[in-house]
């Protein structure tokens, strides 16, 4: 199941790559997560959803449940744009829900960002 | 005023006393509310609807269900970081605490009350515990026909000192047979359906039902004639349409049994299913407000209350069991995560764990009567689950 998944993100992530390098000027129109943070009460509020509501099934810590672990050392060698498609879009196949009705772009990018430092 | 003071006096006896010996009470009327962030519980009553105190230190707490001894004086607490904890209701402490596993999911007491098993994710299976000594008595992993390691789920009691479990990975269910912990008779039934994500057994301890999250349907297993295998019941509920994302997974062990139907969570549709216990045949469907997560049935079967998953999670439906009509809508606050009657149901309690409180309701007038304090509360559970097969 986790090889599988992997492929799956594997095929996600060379997708993404493959729209990077045919359309530069699309991925560059993207802004970087980095570049726009949601404001604070904002932050506050995707920290709260990160822990609690994906923390139903990825744990409450990130250290995954029914969902896979979502800690800096799981994620290390994963691309952050194919996670946050993932964020955004789901993975079909699998019970990750897409995302996209409740988050902008940069937000999911942000949330990206903040799994990869480890969650305040 | 003078009557006001005798009173005083009266309490402050009982409170030098209670330094020596705490007052005699009885525990058919507590509970325990989880506080999952915090990692604590609160133990409270619902005679005066009060806290009694609170217990820290148990771990992280997402996910945590509870057990109770026969006696309904411990508790035991499952964490998702894998700990087993028991704890005494009457002395407000902490018992015994084991970390059996990195990350599990619930648990069950066996008929006898002897046998505490906890389910597993990681590694998949289930340990099985003495529920005095909290000693291992039994490891049981979950390697499918394949070879291949699964995650557990839906485990609950059944007649006979067995134990009933799901393997989500595997699409499996398994039997076991703990009459003798050091030598556990294992039943595996294979190709039950795709990713069985909670079980429930109904009340009288004969059927369980695994809800299937890979397909629409579940899955029944007979436990009076464990040879006629799993049938596949409610297949196809929805008839190939596009499923609607799953926010959160619903939950199966409030199922509703309501005398001779069934009324469960769909998957992926913003219904409640109606299944008739007769024929195991869809009876009807009900159309809530969101993805339903528990379907609860007041004790005396004439309602349901439903909450969601989100983002309609500030939301509580109430069904009206004979004429199959939402009579009710409530709107708690922000995240209700979890619903549980008093023993013989003119209450409910519900946590919204955003709001960080419990609110009370009386469940013929629907009107608030009560609020407690949480930390981010879920999970209520109340002692009479202590004599009730499958909680």
């Amino acid at each position: 199941m986790v090889k599988l998944l992997n492929k799956l993100f594997q095929v996600a992530g060379c997708g993404l790559l493959c729209v990077a390098v045919f359309f530069p000027g699309l991925a560059q129109a993207e802004p970087t997560a980095e570049a726009v943070a949601p404001a604070p009460a904002r932050q506050k509020e995707l920290i709260n959803l990160v822990r609690q509501d994906c923390g139903s099934c990825h744990g409450l810590r990130l250290e995954g449940g029914l969902g896979l672990p979502l800690t800096p050392q799981a994620l290390r060698e994963k691309s952050p744009d194919a996670l946050k498609e993932t964020i955004l879009y789901g993975r079909a196949g699998t019970p990750m829900p897409p995302w996209k009705p409740f988050l902008t772009d940069a937000e999911s990018g942000w949330i990206v960002q903040m799994l990869l430092k480890g969650l305040p | 005023m003078r009557r006001y003071s005798i009173f005083t006096v009266f309490i402050g006896l009982l409170a030098l006393q209670g330094c020596a010996t705490p007052p005699l009470r009885g525990t058919g009327d507590l509970g325990v509310v989880i506080e999952r962030a915090a990692g604590s519980i609160q133990v409270v009553e619902t005679t005066h609807r009060t806290r009694l105190g609170q217990i820290a230190g148990l771990g992280d707490l997402s996910h945590a269900s509870v057990n109770y001894s026969r006696d309904e004086r411990y508790a035991y607490v499952f964490g998702r970081d894998g700990a087993l904890t028991k704890v005494d209701l009457l002395k407000m402490r902490i018992e015994k605490r084991v970390m059996q596993s990195g990350n599990s999911i619930g648990g069950a007491i066996s008929q006898d009350g002897r046998l505490i098993a906890v389910a597993n994710y990681t590694p998949g299976g289930i340990k099985v515990f003495d529920s005095e000594t909290l000693e291992q008595v039994a490891d049981i992993p979950a390697i499918d026909h394949t070879g291949k390691p699964s995650k557990v789920v839906g485990l609950v009691d059944a007649p006979g000192n067995r134990f009933v479990f799901s393997l989500y990975d595997a699409g499996e269910i398994w039997v076991a047979e703990l009459r003798d912990p050091a030598k556990p008779a294992l039943h595996k039934f294979t190709n039950i359906g795709k990713e069985p994500y909670d079980g429930m057994i109904t009340a009288d301890g004969r059927y369980y039902v695994a809800g299937l999250f890979g397909e629409d349907g579940l899955a029944l297993l007979d436990l009076w004639h464990l040879d006629a295998g799993v049938k596949r019941v409610l297949n196809g509920y929805g008839k190939g349409e596009q499923k609607l994302p799953v926010y959160k997974m619903p939950h199966l062990e409030g199922w509703a049994a309501t005398g001779n139907e069934l009324l469960v969570p769909a998957v992926g549709r913003n219904e409640v299913l109606v299944i008739d216990q007769n024929n195991w045949m869809e009876a009807g469907r009900i159309p809530v407000h969101g993805q339903p997560v528990f379907v609860v049935a007041r004790p005396d079967n004439r309602q349901v209350w439903v909450n969601f998953a989100f983002p309609n999670n500030d939301t509580v439906q109430v069904i009206d069991v004979p004429s199959r009509a939402v009579v009710k809508t409530l709107k708690p606050g922000k995240a209700v995560l979890h619903m549980e009657f008093t023993p013989r149901g003119e209450n409910v309690w519900v946590s919204v764990r955003d709001d960080d409180r419990v609110e009370v309701y009386d469940s013929e007038t629907f009107a608030k009567i009560g609020e407690l304090p949480a930390d981010k509360p879920s999970g209520i559970f109340f002692t009479p689950r202590a004599h009730r097969t499958g909680l």
